[in-house]
C-alpha cells in the first residue's frame, strides 16, 4: 500500500458541510432560547420581586404567590377556568366525535358540511365574541327576537347574569373549536383499517358495540391530541373573554389570562401578575410536557 | 377537503340515517347562524336593527355601515375607520408569515435530514414553545422591544410573531420531511449537491403541500392575534383585531351594531378568504398527521 | 494491490461498537456481496464506503486513495438505493444527469452520456417521464442508469431488488449480472437474500452481529461454511443441523444420531482429521444439506461415501421440480430434497441415501467448524 496517501484530512468543504446545518439552525434556537426560555426565567424571577409598575429587583420570596392566592379575584379566575375548561373540553369532544362519526357514514353532501363545521376556526376570537355578544344580548338578540315572534315568556339573559355568564364563554368557544375537533376525529376514523370493522361485523357486533368496543378505543391518539390542544387553548383564553364579556358582569368571567393582564398592566402589580403567569405556565406544562415527551420518544 | 372517503363497513337503517342527517344539518345551522346574522344585519340601517328582528332579511339594504366601518368610524380617538389598521395587519402578517415559514422549512430540513446529537431535545424545546401561555413572556418582551427601539412599532410586532411562530412552522415541516425518504438526500450528496443545493433542488420542490398548511396556519394565527397586538402595538401600529375591539367596545355615543358587524366581517374576510381558497389543502395537510406533534 | 480496500474498519455509536474490525480487499471488476440478516452491519459498512457514515477506526481506500475524510461526491462512487431514491420533482433524464450537473460537466457531454446509458438500459422512451409515472422495474432501471452515467470507480447497491415482486426480482437479477459481465465494473452489493448473494457474487461476505463470518466465493460459502451461522443462513431450505456424537465404528470415525423411533444410527464420516478425532465420544452438530439426502436413484454418482439411512417419513411437500421430505433425526426436523417422483410417502418407512462427502461438523459450544 505504498501509494496510499494518508496526509489528506477532511477537505474544507466537508468540514463546512458538517457545521452548516447547525449554523443555519442556530438563529432559531437562539431566538427560542432567549425569547421563550430566557423570558420564562425572567418572569419567574420577577414573580419573586417587589415589581409594581416597572420591574424592580428587590426579592420578596413567595410574597407575591401568597398575595395571589389570597385574592378573591384570583380564586374566581381559577374556579371560572375549571368550569370553562372542563365544559369546553368535554362538549367540544362530544360534538366533535358525534359529528365525525355521523359524517363518516357515507353522508351525501359531506363536502359541503365539512367546511361549514370548520370555518369558525378561521375567525378571530374577537370576531366570534362580537357576533355572540350581540346574539346573546337579551335586549336585541335571541331573546328579543323570540319576543317579537310572540314567545313573550322566553328568557335568555345568561350574558348579563353573574351566575351564568361563564357558560356563554363556553358556548362561543365551543362554537369556534368543535369543528376543528371534528376534523381530528374524522381523520382518526378514516385511518382505521376497514377490514377490522368488517371482521367485527362478521363477529356479530352491532353498530353501537362496534363503535363503543372497537372504534372509540382506537381513536385514543385523536382523543389525546384533541385534549391537549383544547386544554392549552382553554388556559390561554384571553381574546374571547375581552370581546364577549370583558370579564364581566363584575368579575364573573375573569380567567387567569385576563387577571394576569389587568394586574400587570392596569393595576401595576407586576409581581403578582408575573406570579399568575407562572401558575398558568405550570398548568400548560402539566398537560403538554408528558404529551410532548411521549410523542418524541415514540418517534425516535 | 380531500380526506379520502373510505368504504365504511357500517350499515345504518333508514330511521338512523334520518336522525343522522337531522343532527348534521342542525349543527350546520348552529355554525352558520352567527355569521349569517352578522352578514344580514351589517346591511341594515340601525333603526331596522333596534326595532326589528335580527333574523329578518334587510328590508332596506344599505352598504353605508360597511363604508363607515372601513373609512369613517370612530376607532379610539380618531374617526379613521378600520382601513389603516387593516393595512397594518397586512404589513405585519406578510413578512411575519414569510420569515417564520422560511425558517420553519430550514429547521425541519435540518432536524430530519442532518440529525445530530441532541436534536430531539432542541425540537422538544421548540415544540413546547408553541404552547406556552404568552402571558409568561409579556413583561420581558415589552422591555426587550423597548431596548431594541422597536416598542409599539410594526417591526416589533413582526419580530414577536416570527419568534413565537417558529415552533409551529418547524413542527409542520419536521413532520412532513420526516416522511420524506432520507435516501434521496444521501443520493443527492453522492451526486455532489451540498446542504443548500439539496434543500433548494430536492426538498423545496416537493414542499408545496406543507408550505400551504404552514402559511395558512401562520396567517390565521398572526392575523387573528389580539394579545400581542394589544400589548405591544402603539396607536399607529395597531392590527385589525385590536382596532375592531376598540370599535365595538367604544362606550361613547350610540352603539352602531351594523357598523360593528361590518367591521367584524372585514376583520374576518382575509382569513375566511384564505380558508375558502386553500382550506382543502390545509385540512389534507393537517390530516397527514402534522397536528399530532 | 486491491481496488477497494476495507482495512480493519470499525464503527461505533457512542460506546457501542456495531462493526468489528472488518477487513475486505476487493479487486477491480469484482462483484462483492455483503449478505446477512437485518442489523448485521452490512448497510452500515456500505454507507461507510459511500461516505454517508463516518468511520470510527481503520481505513477505507478506493483506487489507492484513503477516502475516510473525503466527501461522498468526491469518492467517485455511485449508489443504487433500496427505494431507488429518484428525485420526484425531476424527469428521468434530469434524475440521471443531476450528478453530472453538480460536478459541472457541460451539457453536451451530459446528453451524450445520458443517451449512451439510456440505450444500454433500454429506457430511452422514459427520459421525459417523472418517477411517479414509472413501474417498479422501470424505476429500478433508472436508478441503475443514474449510477452508470457517473462512470464511477465503484458501484454500491443497497438491497436494490427488495422492493420488486418475485418474478421481476429474478429478471432484474439476471440483468444486473449481465451488466456486470459486460461492463466489468467493481460492485459492492448489499442484500439479505442469500439467493441473490449466491447467484450474483464473485465473492460473498456473510455478516452477522457486526462480524464478517466468512468471506469467500459462493461455492466456498455454500459447501464449506465456516460456522453454524453461515451454514444455516446460506441455502434454502437451510442446512440440517443435527445433534450427533462422534464414535469409532470398525476403525473409522462415524457420527451417531437417532432416527424417528429413537434408535441409534451411525453415519461414517468422509473426513476424519485431527479436529474431528479430538471430539471422539463428544457431542457435535452434524450439518447436512437437504440435497445431500435423497433416494438411492437421486444420489450423486461421483460421491465416495454414500450411506443408507432408514427412517419414517413425517411429511412430504411436492414443490414441482423437487419433493421436500421431512423426517425426525435426533429429535429434530430434518429435510431431504428429493426428485419429484421419489416414492417417499408420509407415515411410511423409507431408505434415504446420505452423501456424507457433503456433511460438515460443528462444535456445539463455539459453533465453529471442527473438520476443516
Amino acid at each position: 500500500m505504498a501509494s496510499v496517501d494518508h496526509a489528506e484530512g477532511p477537505d474544507l468543504r466537508s468540514r463546512l458541510q458538517d457545521w452548516l446545518p447547525r449554523l443555519v439552525l442556530s438563529p432559531s434556537i437562539a431566538a427560542v432560547m432567549i425569547f421563550v426560555y430566557g423570558f420564562i426565567v425572567f418572569t419567574i424571577y420577577l414573580s419573586f420581586t417587589d415589581s409594581k409598575m416597572l420591574p424592580s429587583y428587590g426579592l420578596v420570596g413567595f410574597d407575591n404567590y401568597a398575595t395571589l392566592f389570597g385574592l378573591s379575584a384570583w380564586h374566581t379566575a381559577l374556579v371560572n377556568l375549571a368550569i370553562f375548561a372542563s365544559l369546553y373540553i368535554v362538549i367540544c369532544m362530544a360534538i366533535g366525535l358525534t359529528l365525525a362519526i355521523f359524517l363518516d357514514q357515507k353522508i351525501r353532501g359531506e363536502g359541503v358540511l365539512r367546511p361549514i363545521y370548520l370555518y369558525p376556526m378561521a375567525l378571530s376570537f374577537i370576531v366570534t365574541g362580537t357576533a355572540w355578544k350581540w346574539f346573546l344580548d337579551p335586549g336585541i338578540g335571541l331573546e328579543h327576537t323570540m319576543h317579537l315572534w310572540g314567545w313573550e315568556s322566553f328568557k335568555f339573559g345568561w350574558i348579563k347574569d353573574r351566575d351564568f355568564a361563564i357558560y356563554t364563554l363556553v358556548l362561543a368557544a365551543v362554537w369556534q373549536s368543535s369543528g376543528f375537533v371534528m376534523a381530528m376525529f374524522l381523520a382518526g376514523l378514516r385511518g382505521i383499517d376497514n377490514e377490522m370493522l368488517k371482521a367485527a361485523q362478521i363477529d356479530g357486533a352491532s353498530n353501537w358495540q362496534l363503535y363503543r368496543r372497537i372504534v372509540i378505543p382506537l381513536l385514543r391518539p385523536a382523543f389525546m391530541s384533541a385534549f391537549v390542544i383544547l386544554a392549552h387553548l382553554a388556559i390561554k383564553s384571553y381574546d374571547l373573554v375581552i370581546a364577549l364579556t370583558g370579564g364581566g358582569p363584575g368579575r364573573a368571567t375573569e380567567l387567569p389570562a385576563t387577571f394576569m393582564y389587568s394586574y400587570t398592566f392596569t393595576r401595576n402589580q407586576m409581581g403578582v401578575g408575573a406570579a399568575s403567569a407562572v401558575i398558568m405556565l405550570m398548568g400548560v406544562a402539566a398537560v403538554m410536557v408528558p404529551y410532548i415527551y411521549a410523542e418524541l420518544r415514540e418517534k425516535s | 377537503m380531500a380526506i379520502a372517503t373510505q368504504d365504511t363497513a357500517v350499515r345504518t337503517g333508514r330511521i338512523t340515517r334520518t336522525f343522522i342527517y337531522v343532527v348534521l344539518i342542525f349543527f350546520a345551522l348552529f355554525y352558520l347562524l352567527p355569521f349569517f346574522i352578522m352578514v344580514i344585519n351589517s346591511v341594515k340601517p340601525l333603526s331596522e336593527i333596534t326595532s326589528g328582528n335580527m333574523l329578518a332579511l334587510p328590508q332596506d339594504p344599505t352598504f353605508a355601515p360597511w363604508a363607515s366601518a372601513w373609512s369613517t368610524a370612530q376607532i379610539g380617538v380618531e374617526a379613521t375607520g378600520l382601513k389603516p389598521y387593516f393595512l397594518n395587519s397586512i404589513l405585519m402578517v406578510v413578512p411575519a408569515v414569510a420569515i417564520s415559514t422560511a425558517l420553519g422549512a430550514l429547521n425541519g430540513y435540518i432536524l430530519t435530514k442532518w440529525r445530530f446529537r441532541g436534536d430531539t431535545i432542541l425540537f422538544g424545546l421548540m415544540l413546547f414553545s408553541c404552547f406556552i401561555p404568552f402571558q409568561i413572556v409579556l413583561i420581558p418582551m415589552a422591555r426587550i422591544l423597548g431596548e431594541l427601539g422597536l416598542s409599539g412599532s410594526l417591526p416589533g410586532l413582526i419580530l414577536v410573531h416570527v419568534v413565537y411562530g417558529i415552533g409551529f412552522s418547524t413542527l409542520y415541516f419536521r413532520n412532513y420531511y420526516a416522511a420524506f425518504p432520507t435516501e434521496l438526500v444521501k443520493s443527492a450528496m453522492i451526486d455532489g449537491a451540498g446542504f443548500f443545493r439539496i434543500f433548494w433542488r430536492i426538498m423545496l420542490p416537493v414542499s408545496g403541500p406543507i408550505a400551504v398548511v404552514c402559511i395558512i396556519w401562520q396567517f390565521t394565527n398572526i392575523w387573528n392575534d389580539f394579545l400581542f397586538g394589544v400589548s405591544f402595538a402603539g396607536l399607529s401600529a395597531q392590527p385589525m383585531t385590536v382596532a375592531l375591539n376598540n370599535l365595538v367596545q367604544s362606550s361613547t355615543g350610540v352603539k352602531e351594531y351594523n357598523v360593528h358587524f361590518a367591521g367584524a366581517i372585514l376583520a374576518a374576510l382575509p382569513t375566511l378568504f384564505v380558508y375558502i381558497v386553500a382550506g382543502r389543502y390545509f385540512v389534507r395537510g393537517l390530516m397527514a398527521g402534522s397536528v399530532k406533534g | 494491490m486491491s481496488f477497494l480496500d476495507i482495512d480493519n474498519v470499525t464503527k461505533s455509536y457512542g460506546n457501542v461498537e456495531v462493526l468489528h474490525r472488518v477487513d475486505i480487499d476487493v479487486q477491480e471488476g469484482e462483484f462483492l456481496v455483503l449478505v446477512g440478516p437485518s442489523g448485521c452491519g452490512k448497510s452500515t459498512l456500505l454507507n461507510m464506503i459511500a461516505g454517508l457514515e463516518n468511520i470510527t477506526g481503520g481505513n477505507i481506500s478506493i483506487n489507492g486513495r484513503v477516502v475516510n475524510d473525503v466527501h461522498p461526491s468526491k469518492r467517485n462512487i455511485a449508489m443504487v438505493f433500496q427505494s431507488y431514491a429518484l428525485y420526484p420533482n425531476m424527469t428521468v433524464g434530469q434524475n440521471m444527469t443531476f450528478g453530472m450537473e453538480m460536478h459541472g460537466i457541460p451539457k453536451p457531454e451530459r446528453d451524450r452520456k445520458l443517451a449512451d446509458v439510456a440505450k444500454l438500459l433500454q429506457i430511452e422512451n422514459l427520459l421525459d417521464r417523472k418517477p411517479g409515472q414509472l413501474s417498479g422495474g422501470q424505476r429500478q432501471r433508472v436508478a441503475m442508469g443514474r449510477a452508470l452515467v457517473r462512470d464511477p470507480d465503484v458501484f454500491l447497491f443497497d438491497e436494490p431488488l427488495s422492493n420488486l415482486d418475485a418474478k421481476l426480482r429474478v429478471d432484474m437479477r439476471t440483468e444486473i449480472k449481465k451488466l456486470h459481465q459486460k461492463l466489468g465494473t467493481t460492485i459492492v452489493y448489499v442484500t439479505h437474500d442469500q439467493i441473490e448473494a449466491l447467484t450474483l457474487s464473485t465473492r460473498i461476505a456473510v455478516m452477522n452481529k457486526g462480524y464478517v463470518q466468512q468471506l469467500g466465493t459462493a461455492k466456498e460459502v455454500y459447501d464449506d461454511p465456516a460456522n453454524m451461522f453461515v451454514a444455516s443462513f446460506m441455502g434454502s431450505p437451510s442446512m440440517n443441523l443435527i445433534p450427533a456424537k462422534i464414535v469409532e465404528d470398525n476403525g473409522a470415525l462415524a457420527a451417531e444420531i437417532t432416527d424417528a423411533s429413537g434408535r441409534p444410527v451411525r453415519l461414517r464420516l468422509s473426513r476424519d482429521g485431527a479436529g474431528v478425532r479430538a471430539h471422539l465420544e463428544r457431542r457435535v452438530i452434524l450439518g447436512i444439506r437437504p440435497e445431500a439426502i435423497t433416494d438411492a436413484e437421486g444420489a450423486d454418482r461421483r460421491a465416495s461415501n454414500l450411506q443408507v439411512l432408514g427412517n419414517d417419513v413425517a411429511v412430504t411437500e411436492p414443490a414441482g421440480s423437487d419433493t421436500f421430505v421431512t423426517m425426525t433425526l435426533s429429535g429434530k426436523d430434518c429435510i431431504a430434497r428429493m426428485r419429484a417422483d421419489a416414492e417417499a410417502r408420509a407415515g411410511a418407512h423409507f431408505d434415504f441415501t446420505v452423501n456424507m462427502d457433503k456433511a460438515v461438523l460443528f462444535d456445539p459450544e463455539t459453533e465453529e467448524r471442527i473438520d476443516r
